[in-house]
C-alpha cells in the first residue's frame, strides 16, 4: 500500500525537523488567515482557478519569493558549515546532509526561483508589451505553472518526508544511480526537475507562438520592445534545450525504475553521455535565465536615462546570435573529461566568442546612458551593480574557457564564484530591477524608495564579499562541495569572509521584506493613478496600474519602435471613445487538478506507491480530455461593461 | 533627512572600503598559499602564465567599462543640468564597429592561445625532458586514492611519492563513482571514470608537498579524497621503493576487494603489488559482463 514509505522516513535531525514546523505553522498560518479573512472563494475564484497570465505571473513570483527564501537559508548554512568544519571540527552537518543542503540549493535556486522569476514576469509582461489581450494557450499556461508548484512542492516535501538528493543539482551518474544512492533522494530531485520542466517546456511555446502571432497591429519584429525579442530567443532555446532534459532525465529514471543501463558505468551503459546531454540542456539553459534580465536591462536603462536604447538594432543581433551560440558550447563543462585538444579548442573557442555579443551589449547600455539625464532610481541601482559583477563573470568565464587553465580551475571555487558572478549579478539583479520596476504596474503602487535601495546596496556590497573570496579560495585549491577541510590549507579565514558576505546579503534580504510590508502599509499614498509611474516608453505602460482583465480596452495601433513614448510625443492615444464586446478565457480548474494528478504520479513513483502513481497518470489524462472536448471556454465581456471599468479608470 | 541619508551612505562608503582593504591584506598575507600563483612544476607554470596572459587581455575591455560606468553615472545624472541631453541619439556607427572590433580581436588572439596551449599541454601528451618517465597509475575508490606502480611492484593509499624532475605517466581511472584527480601545484586534472582510462602528464621542478584532492563530488565520503603528492631526489625515491617492497602488506586481488569496500577518511598506507596487472583488471571489470 504505502511502497516503500515507512515510519522510517518521517524520521529527521534537528535542523530538518526544526525547517518542518516552520513549513507546518506556516500552512496553519495561512489556513488561519484564509479563513478568518474569508478569502477561501477568492482564492478559488480569483487566483487559483484563473486563466489570466497577470493572475499566473503574479502566483510563480509568489512561489518563487517562498522557494527564494529557502533556496537562501540553504546557502547561509552552507557557508555557516564551510566556516567552521575545519580541522578536527566537523561542524555541525553530517556529511550527507550537507550533500544535500548544496543539492537543494542549486536545484532551488535555477528550477524554482529563476525559472519562476522568469515565467512569472513574462506571464505578466509579454501580452502587455505587445498590445494583446492574452497568452495564445491560456490553459496551457495554468498546466505549466502548477507543474512548476508541484515541482516545488516536491523540494520542501523531501525535507519532511525522506532525503532530498544529495549527488549535485545536475546529479551526474553513476554516483546518482542505483547503485550509489539507493534511497529516495534522486528522485524527488528527478521528478520534481522533471515535473517543472515539463511545465517550462510548454510554457516555452506558448510565449513562442504568442509573440510570433498575436503581436497588436504595425508592431513588426524589429519594433518589438527588446525585452519581447529576449523572450523570443528565450522561448527558442527552451524549446529546442528542454527536450534535451526530458529525455535525458526519463532515461535516468528508467535506469533507477526499471534496471535499463543508460547511464551505469557498467552492462554497456555510459554516464559520459549523461554528462553531454545535461549539459547540452544545461549551457543554453543559463541563456534561458540570462536574456530575459538583458531584455529587463534594456527596459530599465532607456526609461530611467530618459533616452532611447542605443543600438537597437545590434542589440537584437546580439541576442540572436547569444541564442545559435549558446547550442555550441556545452562541452566547457567538461574539457577535463579528456575530448582530446581539438574538441576542447572547438568548444573554447565557441565559449569565448559568446563574450563578443555579450560585451556588445554592455557598451549599448552605457552608451544609453551616454548624453542623457540618469535618473538614480532603485532598478539603476541593481544595474550598476549588475554591471560589476556581471563583467566580472564574464571576464571569468572567459579564462575558463581557455581548455588549459580550466583544468586548473575547474570544479573549484573558482568556478561556483565565476558563476554566481553571472547568475546573482546577471539573473537576480535583473529580476530584481524589473520587480521593482514592474511593482506598480503589478500591484497598482510603488515601492517604498529608500528601503529598496538599502537592500540593492546590501546585496551588491554583500556579494562582492560573499564571492570574491572564492575565487581566491579556489585559486588555493580548494574545490567546491567540501563539508570539511583540513587546517594546513588555510583556508578558514576567507570562508569567514565570505560568510560575513552572505550575512551581508540576508541583511538586503531583510531590507526586501521590510520594503515590502512599509509599501503595503503605505500603498494608499504611493498609488499610482496614471498607469505610466516612471515616463514609461512601451505600451504595459498606456494601460492602467493594475490593468483589467483584458489589459487594453483598445488594441493599440503601433507605428514606431518605444509605441507608448511615440504616442506621448504625438498626444495621442488609442483610446477611440468606442468600445466593443471582449473575449475572455472562462475560469477553469482543470489546471489546479492537473498540478494534483501529477503531485500524485511523482510522489507514487517516488515512494514506489504504484497505484497513487496510477490515480495520477489517469487523473491527468481524463483531465487533458475533458478541457480538449469543452468548447465553452470564452465568457464574453460586454461593451458596456468594459465601458464602464473604463470610465472608472479614467475618472480616478 | 538629506542630511540622514549622506551620513548612512558614507557609513556604508566607508564599511566597503573597510572590507576592500581587509581583503587585500587577507590575500597578500597568504599569497605564499596560492597554488595556482605559485607552481611547482612546468605544467601548473605553464598554465600560470596562460590565466595570466588571457587576464591581461581582458583588461583591456574590461577596465574602460568600468570607468565608463563611473563616469557616465557621475555625469549623467539627472540633476547635472550641465551635461549634453540628446534623448533621440541611439546610433553610432563608429562607435559599434570599436566594440564589435576590439572585443573580437582579443577573442581571435585569445583563440590561436587556446588552439596552441591545449595541443601543446593536452594532459594526454608525453613531458619530454631527455629523462625516463615514471609511470603510476592511479584509482579512485569509496572514498581514497589507490597508487599502483607496475614498475616498482608497489602501491600506496592517500600518498603517492615520486622523484622530482622526472615526469610522471599518471593513468586514471575508477572503481567508483567518478572523480576528478588534481594535484594544484603541479597541474590539473582529469577524471577518474570507471571502465576509462584517462592521462595526465606532471612533473615537479623541486622537492616538496603538494596537495592533492578529487574535485567531482563521489558521495559520502567526498571531502576526505585528498592525498599528499611528495617529490623527493631520485636517491631518496630508490631507498623508499626498497623499503616498501621490503617491508610492504601484499596487495593481490582478495585485499584490493577488501581496500575497495566504502571507507572513509583512510591513513596513509603501502603495499608490494601482488597481482601486476590489477590496474588493467579494474579497467576492464566493466566492459565485460558480469
Amino acid at each position: 500500500m504505502f511502497g516503500r514509505l515507512n515510519l522510517e522516513a518521517f524520521h529527521q535531525d534537528v535542523i530538518e525537523q526544526g525547517a518542518d514546523l516552520m513549513m507546518v505553522l506556516g500552512a496553519i498560518f495561512i489556513v488561519a488567515l484564509l479563513t478568518y479573512c474569508k478569502r477561501w472563494t477568492w482564492l478559488w475564484k480569483e487566483w487559483l482557478t484563473s486563466l489570466d497570465p497577470k493572475r499566473i505571473g503574479v502566483m510563480y513570483i509568489v512561489v518563487s519569493m517562498v522557494m527564494l527564501v529557502k533556496g537562501f537559508i540553504d546557502a547561509l548554512m552552507l557557508r555557516a558549515q564551510q566556516m567552521i568544519s575545519v580541522g578536527d571540527s566537523h561542524g555541525y552537518l553530517t556529511s550527507s546532509h550537507f550533500q544535500q543542503i548544496f543539492t537543494a540549493h542549486g536545484t532551488t535556486m535555477i528550477f524554482f526561483v529563476a525559472m519562476g522569476l522568469l515565467f512569472g514576469l513574462l506571464n505578466f509582461l509579454i501580452p502587455l508589451q505587445i498590445g494583446a489581450r492574452d497568452v495564445a494557450f491560456p490553459f496551457v499556461n495554468a498546466v505549466s505553472f502548477w507543474l512548476f508548484a508541484v515541482g516545488a512542492m516536491l523540494v520542501l516535501i523531501s525535507l519532511a518526508i525522506g532525503k532530498f538528493s544529495a549527488t549535485g543539482w545536475v546529479s551526474y551518474p553513476p554516483l546518482s544511480e542505483l547503485q550509489y544512492s539507493p534511497g529516495v533522494g534522486v528522485d524527488y530531485w528527478l521528478w520534481s526537475v522533471q515535473v517543472s520542466g515539463v511545465g517550462s517546456l510548454i510554457s516555452g511555446i506558448n510565449f513562442f507562438v504568442t509573440i510570433l502571432k498575436m503581436r497588436a497591429p504595425g508592431m513588426t519584429l524589429m519594433k518589438m520592445p527588446m525585452l519581447t525579442w529576449t523572450t523570443l530567443a528565450t522561448a527558442v532555446l527552451i524549446i529546442f534545450a528542454f527536450q534535451v532534459l526530458t529525455a535525458t532525465l526519463t532515461m535516468l529514471s528508467f535506469d533507477r525504475l526499471i534496471g535499463t543501463h543508460f547511464f551505469t558505468s557498467d552492462f554497456g551503459g555510459n554516464p559520459m553521455m549523461y554528462i553531454n546531454l545535461i549539459w547540452a540542456w544545461g549551457h543554453p539553459e543559463v541563456y534561458i535565465l540570462v536574456l530575459p534580465a538583458f531584455g529587463i536591462f534594456s527596459e530599465v536603462v532607456p526609461v530611467f536615462s530618459q533616452k532611447r536604447l542605443f543600438g537597437y538594432a545590434s542589440m537584437v543581433w546580439a541576442t540572436v546570435a547569444i541564442t545559435l551560440l549558446s547550442f555550441g558550447v556545452w562541452l566547457h563543462h567538461f574539457f577535463t573529461m579528456g575530448a582530446g585538444p581539438n574538441a576542447n579548442s572547438f568548444f573554447g573557442i565557441m565559449t569565448m566568442l559568446i563574450a563578443v555579443p555579450t560585451g556588445v551589449k554592455i557598451f549599448n547600455w552605457l552608451f544609453t546612458m551616454l548624453q542623457g539625464r540618469v535618473i538614480f532610481k532603485t532598478p539603476m541601482i541593481w544595474f550598476l551593480g549588475f554591471i560589476f559583477a556581471f563583467t566580472t563573470g564574464g571576464m571569468t568565464g572567459v579564462l575558463m574557457s581557455i581548455p588549459s587553465v580550466d583544468f586548473q580551475m575547474h570544479n573549484s571555487l573558482f568556478l561556483i564564484a565565476h558563476f554566481h558572478s553571472t547568475i546573482i549579478g546577471g539573473v537576480v539583479f535583473g529580476f530584481f530591477a524589473g520587480l521593482t520596476y514592474w511593482f506598480p504596474k503589478i500591484f497598482g503602487f510603488t515601492l517604498h524608495e529608500r528601503l529598496g535601495k538599502w537592500a540593492a546596496w546590501c546585496w551588491i556590497l554583500g556579494f562582492f564579499i560573499a564571492f570574491f573570496p572564492l575565487y581566491v579560495l579556489g585559486m588555493m585549491g580548494a574545490t567546491r562541495r567540501l563539508d570539511h577541510y583540513e587546517t594546513a590549507a588555510g583556508w578558514q579565514p576567507l570562508f569567514v569572509v565570505a560568510a560575513f558576505g552572505a550575512l551581508l546579503i540576508a541583511i538586503g534580504v531583510g531590507f526586501q521584506v521590510l520594503q515590502l510590508i512599509i509599501s503595503i502599509k503605505q500603498r494608499k499614498e504611493n498609488r499610482d493613478a496614471t498607469g505610466d509611474p516612471w515616463n514609461g516608453r512601451t505600451l504595459e505602460w498606456s494601460t492602467s496600474s493594475p490593468p483589467p482583465e483584458y489589459n487594453f480596452a483598445h488594441i493599440p495601433e503601433v507605428k514606431e519602435r518605444d509605441a507608448f513614448w511615440a504616442m506621448k510625443q504625438a498626444h495621442q492615444t488609442h483610446n477611440t471613445g468606442k468600445y466593443e464586446d471582449i473575449h475572455v478565457p472562462k475560469n477553469s480548474p482543470l489546471g489546479f487538478f492537473v498540478g494534483i494528478f501529477a503531485f500524485c504520479l511523482s510522489f507514487g513513483t517516488i515512494w514506489y506507491m504504484w497505484w497513487l502513481a496510477a490515480v495520477g497518470m489517469i487523473g491527468i489524462i481524463v483531465c487533458v480530455t475533458i478541457r480538449l472536448c469543452d468548447d465553452d471556454v470564452e465568457r464574453v465581456m460586454s461593451a458596456h461593461e468594459v465601458q464602464h471599468i473604463e470610465t472608472a479608470r479614467t475618472r480616478a | 533627512m538629506q542630511k540622514k541619508r549622506k551620513i548612512a551612505f558614507y557609513l556604508l562608503l566607508i564599511l566597503g572600503v573597510l572590507l576592500v582593504v581587509g581583503l587585500v591584506l587577507l590575500l597578500c598575507m597568504q599569497s605564499g598559499q596560492i597554488a595556482m600563483l605559485n607552481p611547482k612544476g612546468m605544467i601548473a607554470a605553464k598554465q600560470r602564465g596562460l590565466l595570466i596572459m588571457a587576464s591581461w587581455l581582458m583588461l583591456i575591455v574590461v577596465i574602460p567599462v568600468f570607468i565608463m560606468t563611473v563616469v557616465f553615472a557621475r555625469k549623467y545624472r539627472a540633476s547635472n543640468r550641465e551635461s549634453k541631453y540628446r534623448p533621440d541619439w541611439d546610433q553610432s556607427l563608429s562607435a559599434e564597429i570599436v566594440w564589435f572590433g576590439v572585443p573580437f580581436v582579443i577573442i581571435a588572439v585569445l583563440s590561436v592561445l587556446v588552439w596552441r596551449s591545449s595541443h601543446h599541454l593536452d594532459p594526454f601528451r608525453p613531458i619530454d625532458t631527455g629523462v625516463q618517465p615514471l609511470t603510476i597509475q592511479v584509482v579512485a575508490l569509496q572514498w581514497k586514492w589507490l597508487f599502483i606502480y607496475p614498475e616498482q611492484g608497489i602501491a600506496t593509499v592517500n600518498f603517492v611519492q615520486f622523484p622530482e624532475k622526472t615526469p610522471i605517466n599518471f593513468h586514471i581511472t575508477s572503481d567508483a563513482p567518478m572523480n576528478s584527480f588534481w594535484i594544484p601545484q603541479l597541474g590539473g586534472q582529469i577524471y577518474a571514470m570507471a571502465g576509462m582510462d584517462t592521462q595526465l602528464h606532471l612533473i615537479a621542478d623541486e622537492e616538496g608537498e603538494f596537495r592533492g584532492s578529487s574535485s567531482n563530488l563521489s558521495g559520502k565520503g567526498f571531502a576526505g579524497m585528498r592525498f599528499k603528492a611528495i617529490a623527493v631526489s631520485d636517491a631518496a625515491f630508490e631507498a623508499w621503493v626498497d623499503e616498501v617492497r621490503g617491508e610492504g602488506e601484499m596487495l593481490d586481488l582478495e585485499t584490493y576487494q577488501e581496500l575497495a569496500e566504502p571507507s572513509e577518511d583512510n591513513p596513509p598506507a603501502v603495499y608490494r603489488l601482488g597481482k601486476n596487472d590489477l590496474y588493467d583488471w579494474i579497467v576492464m571489470k566493466y566492459k565485460m559482463p558480469m
